[in-house]
């Protein structure tokens, strides 16, 4: 688990805390061909969960079609400073990278 | 879509999944079918209703089908889940994400496109699925 390949920013709203999640994963569909003209294969993050104090609030099932160092942003209700978010994505070869952060 | 899958999602968000553990929650069938109809039928989607309840924000034109980036809110009470589909894609289906009420039911993500295509949002709520399309041009595909 390396905890770089997951960035999040939170931003406190007040009424809600808006989460912002860059990831780096190369997202590769199996369609692409490389240079030497060979079919790269499929390498690709299929699940992310997130939880609230160890709740799960948010989970994504994904394809090959989410692009390339995904990008997601969400808005949690009812969060207050210093609660704990997790992030956690797998991909369809095993790996897998974690993130956890307090709202400020 | 189905509720079981989510609980057994909160089951193991915190620890490593085995990939045999990982194969049991993906929806293979729903994401690898090269059919919009198929892909929702493995998502147990059915009767979906037209909603204006339902706003995507997307470009009308998109230089680059590599990175489309995606605005989706529900305004339908008690979403439960949003599925994104591009219908021209080789795989429709995108992304299947499922809420819990500590969520507002706002996203935004970046897809692929191969093509000019409809962006088709599919929104569960209780038994039934809610739907909205928007159309973005594509200039230059990106689903190599």
């Amino acid at each position: 688990m390396k905890a770089n390949l997951i960035k999040m920013r939170t931003q406190n709203n007040g009424e809600f805390v808006e989460v912002k999640l860059l990831m780096q994963h190369p997202m590769e569909t199996g369609r692409r061909k490389n240079e030497a003209g060979s079919l790269v294969d499929a390498h690709f993050i299929q699940l992310v969960t997130v939880t609230l104090n160890g709740n799960l609030v948010l989970e994504g099932q994904w394809g090959i079609g989410v692009a390339k160092d995904p990008y997601l942003s969400f808005a949690l209700k009812n969060v207050n400073a210093g609660d704990l978010i997790e992030v956690t994505w797998h991909d369809n070869m095993g790996k897998s990278a974690q993130h956890r952060a307090r709202v400020d | 879509m189905q509720r079981r899958e989510f609980l057994l999602g909160m089951l193991i968000a915190t620890v490593l999944i085995p990939l045999k553990a990982l194969a049991a929650i993906w929806n293979k069938a729903a994401f690898e079918s090269a059919q919009l109809d198929e892909a929702s039928r493995q998502l147990a989607i059915d009767g979906e209703i037209p909603s204006d309840d339902i706003v995507i924000k997307a470009p009308m034109r998109a230089e680059n089908g590599a990175v489309v980036q995606v605005e989706i809110t529900s305004h339908i009470p008690n979403t439960e889940a949003v599925a994104i589909f591009v219908e021209k894609n080789p795989t429709p289906l995108i992304a299947n994400y499922m809420f819990s009420h500590a969520v507002l039911p706002h996203i935004v993500t970046r897809i692929k496109m191969a093509e000019t295509s409809d962006i088709k949002v599919v929104v569960k709520s209780g038994q039934r699925y809610f739907v909205q399309s928007a159309r973005v041009e594509v200039l230059e595909g990106g689903c190599g």
